[in-house]
């Protein structure tokens, strides 16, 4: 047991208010706390509703951090809310915090918003082990510990969506999955049980949904309550879709492939031949700002690149360290 | 105060599309009196793209290029954000993983090198904060930047994942209130502004795969700035330049208004503070004017 003291501090909170039913805007209402070291986030929403406002609405349900359900922002962060402690929050923000739900568009009601978006991508990439188990079977079907340990943690999403709402494509592109969706395709397609194995892959690699969109903010890798590190699975899934030979060209594909072959090529990047090479004829649209870049300099041509020192061991590395094919 | 002496990782960009951000290093390094060795050995860290294609072959090359920091005996100093994160990232994977490092290691003995683990990797900013002091540089500004208000664009790939990130930094920083360049930015004598987007991502990594996607972080970053009357803004990642003085066309059109700052990187403003000429900064590569010197 700790033997740490129990502080009390005072703290301003600013939280977010808007029932759709009735509110035209969404408003703040200020209220102010005194705020003991031992409480996590939810313990304040649920002072809030029971000490201030019984109509203030929010989600919990296991207080363990398990659920998911409890997920909302604290000054911008995405915060599990019964998982984060209160003295954290103030070490990192101060005595003023503001309390507002994952996506303030999609806020139905204080903290709770319409989870749909979320919900449906993550039916689209059909979560569940596909397998084709006999009707009696006379033996489990086994799964080894190191095959196991190729989920990677990604089967510890409780699908909070933190991640979800935090990634800024999702927030700009529609289409686009999102990190927690792809973290669970990884999970299947990562799980030695499953059959579709090839079928998913395919479907995640079509345009659309953006498995190639990402832009490697690191922002789902920060926030999640749970290490999923979704970046990472949708590294893997790339890694994947090269190494069964998946992959078909386009820009995202050509431009990974791109480094490796400048790489092979001069140690360093080629950085105009790699736009070229990933762009083909789409380059075309690139030529008004390459032109401004070379009249500032800001442009080296193919021969004016330096190679690094000793490229042999390069070259020599590239060649027997790579398996993935394309 | 012993002399201050790193292993330069210089990355591809600083060679090629932002020769002033080599100048500038060069420039303010010698300036500080800190030594740089240049790792001429060094290939690209994969820019995180190599890592989409082939996950250990990026480690090898890392592992291979920290090995010859470590031939030096030096601390491996960053000049890019994305750089930091893969060398970072390696670094770590292969530091706790015996496995990895032994399977990485195997490779590296093809061409008689070992990746061993004792060189650290910092960014440039991060050896500036932690080992020469924000206060020693206070004391050498010649030229304070008082009549700027300058917008920090901290780039992702130094402040997240925080973990990896703290791993390498004295100063931890907080990836959702992140200090450093604005304390850098006040020691150079500026006055730092305070805006929602300083933290977030400007789009460079998807700029070919998702142009819109990526012209939209760009645009609001640039409007973020503006609307907290940001004369420019400093960036420590030679990408988050790249994408932030380069494309504002594409940003402005994405986002239905016009927008654009001169963006240096942040040697630029250190040089400038100390008083180190706009040739030796090569400030006319910029697309966006820097019409301020
Ligand atoms: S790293 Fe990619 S998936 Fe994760 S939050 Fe950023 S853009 Fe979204
Ligand atoms: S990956 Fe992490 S942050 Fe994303 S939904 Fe799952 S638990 Fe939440
Ligand atoms: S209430 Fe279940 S995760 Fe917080």
């Amino acid at each position: 047991m700790s033997t740490n003291a129990i502080t009390t501090q005072k703290v301003n909170f600013n939280v977010f208010r808007f029932n759709s039913d009735v509110d035209y805007l969404p408003y703040y209402e200020k209220y102010e706390m005194e705020v003991t070291s031992e409480e996590v986030v939810l313990d304040i929403l649920n002072r809030i509703k029971w000490d201030h406002d019984g109509s203030f609405s929010y989600r919990r349900s296991c207080r363990h951090g398990i659920c998911g359900a409890c997920a909302i922002q604290v000054n911008g962060r995405q915060t599990l809310a019964c998982k984060e402690s209160m003295s954290d929050m103030v070490e990192l923000f101060g005595n003023e915090l503001t309390i507002e739900p994952q996506s303030k568009k999609r806020a139905v009601k204080d903290m709770i918003i319409d989870k749909g978006d979320f919900w449906e991508k993550h039916d689209a990439i059909k979560p569940y082990l596909i397998s084709d188990v006999e009707e009696h079977p006379e033996h489990e079907h086994l799964v080894t510990p190191a095959e196991a340990e190729e989920l990677n943690e990604a089967d510890l999403c409780i699908q909070c969506g933190a991640c979800h709402y935090a990634c800024p494509v999702v927030e700009i592109n529609d289409d686009f999955f999102g990190p927690a969706a792809f973290a669970k395709a990884y999970r299947f397609e990562a799980d030695v049980r499953d059959d579709a194995h090839d079928e998913r892959l395919q479907e995640l690699h079509a345009e659309k949904q953006g498995l190639w969109d990402c832009v490697k903010c690191m922002e789902c890798a920060e926030v999640c309550p749970k290490d999923v590190d979704p970046i990472s699975k949708i590294t893997s899934l790339h890694n994947m879709l090269f190494k069964e030979g998946v992959a078909t060209s386009n820009v995202a594909t050509r431009h990974a492939v791109g480094f490796k072959h400048s790489i092979a090529r001069n140690g360093v990047l080629d950085e105009g031949g790699l736009v070229l090479y990933s762009e083909m004829a789409g380059i075309v649209k690139h030529v008004p700002v390459a032109l401004k870049m070379f009249s500032k300099g800001k442009i080296v041509p193919p021969w004016g690149i330096t190679k690094s020192d000793n490229l042999d061991e390069i070259k020599k590395l590239v060649a027997s360290s790579s398996t993935a094919k394309f | 105060m012993e002399k201050l002496k790193y292993a330069l990782f210089t990355g591809c960009t600083a060679k090629q599309s932002t020769p002033e951000q080599m100048l500038s290093t060069m420039a303010v390094a010698d300036k500080l009196g800190i030594e740089l060795v240049e790792l001429t050995e060094a290939s690209c860290c994969g820019a995180s793209h190599l890592q989409d294609y082939d996950d250990f072959l990026s480690l090898v090359l890392n592992a291979r290029n920290i090995a010859y920091a470590e031939k030096h005996g030096l601390t491996m100093v960053t000049i890019c954000n994305t750089c930091q994160l893969n060398t970072a990232m390696t670094k770590h994977r292969l530091d706790n993983n015996a496995d990895l490092k032994a399977r990485v290691n195997e490779k590296l003995g093809e061409v008689g090198l070992e990746y061993k683990g004792t060189s650290l990797v910092t960014h440039f900013l991060y050896a500036i904060i932690d080992d020469f002091g924000l206060d020693k540089i206070k004391e050498m500004v010649v030229t304070p930047l008082s009549q700027f208000n300058i917008a920090p664009f901290y780039g992702c790939h130094n402040i997240r994942p925080s973990e990896l990130q703290n791993e390498t930094h004295k100063t931890p920083e907080n990836p959702y209130n992140p200090t450093s360049l604005d304390d850098l930015i006040i020691a150079c004598g500026g006055q730092n502004v305070d805006y929602e987007e300083k933290n977030k991502c400007c789009g460079f990594h998807a700029e070919l795969q998702a142009p819109h996607t990526a012209a939209v972080l760009t645009g609001n970053a640039i409007a973020g700035a503006m609307d907290g009357n940001a004369d420019w803004m400093v960036t420590p990642c030679p990408l988050c330049h790249l994408k932030l003085d380069t494309q504002t066309a594409h940003a402005s059109t994405a986002i239905g208004r016009d927008v654009a700052l001169p963006v240096l990187h942040m040697q630029q403003m250190i040089g400038l503070a100390l008083g180190c000429t706009s040739e030796e900064l090569g400030l006319k590569h910029h697309l966006t004017k820097v019409d301020f010197v």
